[in-house]
């Protein structure tokens, strides 16, 4: 436990030495989203949601890709000789969360503000978006490990994870426009299938994580 | 002659299913008609495909157990037959689709993106997509013991992910497949009459042993090219 609170610690040192990818990331988004604004004014909810998530997948590529391709071969060796894989994992799975929880309430936001609001029942969409963002984190870490490995950019993790992204992202697209609408509710079940779900990739990663790890 | 008795079951079995499936009574449906017939061929590819997938993964689970990189040659070629089995599953679909779902006042393509939105297809779709994605990260690592390390790693991660998704999605999207309320495929007792079902289960058993079989053979070709290269 206080090898991951270091490990999680040293993550976010590292991110306050080098800012720069930090603030690359809030430009992507920025960019995107003036992007969208020119393409379009004022779509209609169903459009907005599917921009949204759509757009949010992206940002989750951009931002989690970085977290494994960073480490050289060396810095690798040296981690390997400090930790265990399960910390090691742990401790970027929770670091990535937190930056998808960031960024994806900055994009809450600019979309709000750039292309309208549709959300009726705001509280929830919130959450799911929360949430979302943390699924999509979890999922892509672990691709960029695989793709870290392969020794390959982030191109390789879109194909490796949009195939199984898919479900969960129709489950939040189908979650969060019930939320447009002021008389439909969300499903508590969907939310605890999606909860499940991310403990699924959570297990899966700290088993299959070692087997990656060993050179 | 011991270690073939499965592939001429599989032979018997496959020739009953054509005679059988062909020429044997079938309830007359409305809309279906003899179409239904496609039953035990299109049902049965994609029973083939779940099921040479889950071979597939079990030898990626061997492979990280034991680190033979013969099990790496099984876990690759038993997907890629499973792939080819999924491609049939999908032409079958679509010649059955085009007789029975499209809307027979317009041109068979305008149909076509209302069909591809069922979940079943969806499902599937995402199915061939992973393993598609499969062998681009195989072919995208040079280092031999490499490569098989990562693809087994992706290919037991994208399956355990990828099946409680089919369960999932068929529960919240619309859909006009056979099999409704949660059912990835369709409902075996009360879908299919009991005279269909003497053809059915054959056939699944028949063409899933032929598909071992091709990918038996791939394997057995590839393990004697690996032993060229070697020597």
């Amino acid at each position: 436990m206080n090898k991951l609170g270091k490990l999680l610690y040293k993550e976010l040192l590292l991110e306050s030495r080098q800012q720069y990818s930090f603030y690359g990331l809030l430009l992507y988004i920025g960019t995107t989203l003036f992007v969208l604004f020119m393409a379009i004014d004022q779509p209609a909810a169903a459009i907005w949601n599917g921009l949204f998530w759509v757009n949010l997948l992206f940002i989750c590529i951009n931002a989690v890709a970085k977290s494994f391709l960073q480490e050289s071969r060396g810095r690798m060796l040296y981690f390997y000789t400090l930790t265990h894989a399960t910390d090691f994992l742990l401790a970027k799975l929770l670091f990535n969360s937190l930056l998808m929880l960031l960024m994806s309430s900055i994009s809450l936001l600019l979309f709000t503000l750039l292309l309208g609001n549709p959300m009726l029942q705001a509280a929830p969409f919130i959450g799911l978006v929360l949430l979302g963002g943390i699924s999509l984190s979890l999922v892509f870490s672990f691709l960029a490990a695989i793709a870290a490995k392969a020794q390959q950019n982030a191109a390789i993790m879109a194909i490796l994870g949009f195939p199984i992204i898919i479900p969960q992202l129709v489950l939040l697209m189908r979650l969060s426009s019930a939320t447009f609408s002021p008389l439909l509710t969300v499903s508590w079940t969907s939310v605890a299938l999606l909860v499940a779900l991310d403990t699924l990739i959570v297990l899966m990663s700290v088993i299959l994580f070692p087997f990656l790890w060993k050179d | 002659m011991r270690n073939n008795w499965w592939k001429i079951w599989s032979a018997v079995l496959l020739v009953y299913t054509f005679v059988a499936g062909l020429l044997g009574p079938v309830p007359s449906l409305p809309l279906l008609q003899e179409t239904i017939r496609n039953l035990y061929f299109h049902v049965c590819m994609w029973f083939a495909m779940m099921i040479l997938f889950t071979v597939s993964v079990v030898y990626s689970i061997r492979y990280l157990r034991t680190l033979d990189l013969k099990y790496d040659i099984y876990a690759r070629h038993f997907a890629v037959t499973a792939i080819v089995m999924g491609l049939l599953g999908y032409t079958t679909g679509a010649i059955w689709a085009a007789y029975t779902w499209a809307d027979p006042n317009k041109p068979l393509i305008n149909s076509f993106s209302t069909i591809a939105r069922d979940p079943k297809l969806i499902g599937a779709a995402i199915a061939l997509l992973v393993y598609f994605a499969y062998l681009i990260l195989r072919d995208a690592v040079t280092d031999i013991d490499k490569r098989a390390r990562i693809s087994a790693v992706y290919n037991i991660f994208a399956y355990a992910i990828l099946f409680p998704a089919i369960w999932i999605l068929p529960r919240i999207l619309p859909s006009l497949h056979p099999g409704n309320d949660g059912n990835p495929a369709l409902d075996v007792k009360n879908d299919i009459s009991a005279s269909m079902r003497l053809v059915f289960y054959p056939a699944i058993i028949g063409w899933t042993l032929l598909g071992v079989w091709i990918a038996t053979l791939k394997i057995r070709i590839q393990l004697l090219a690996d032993k060229k290269l070697m020597s």
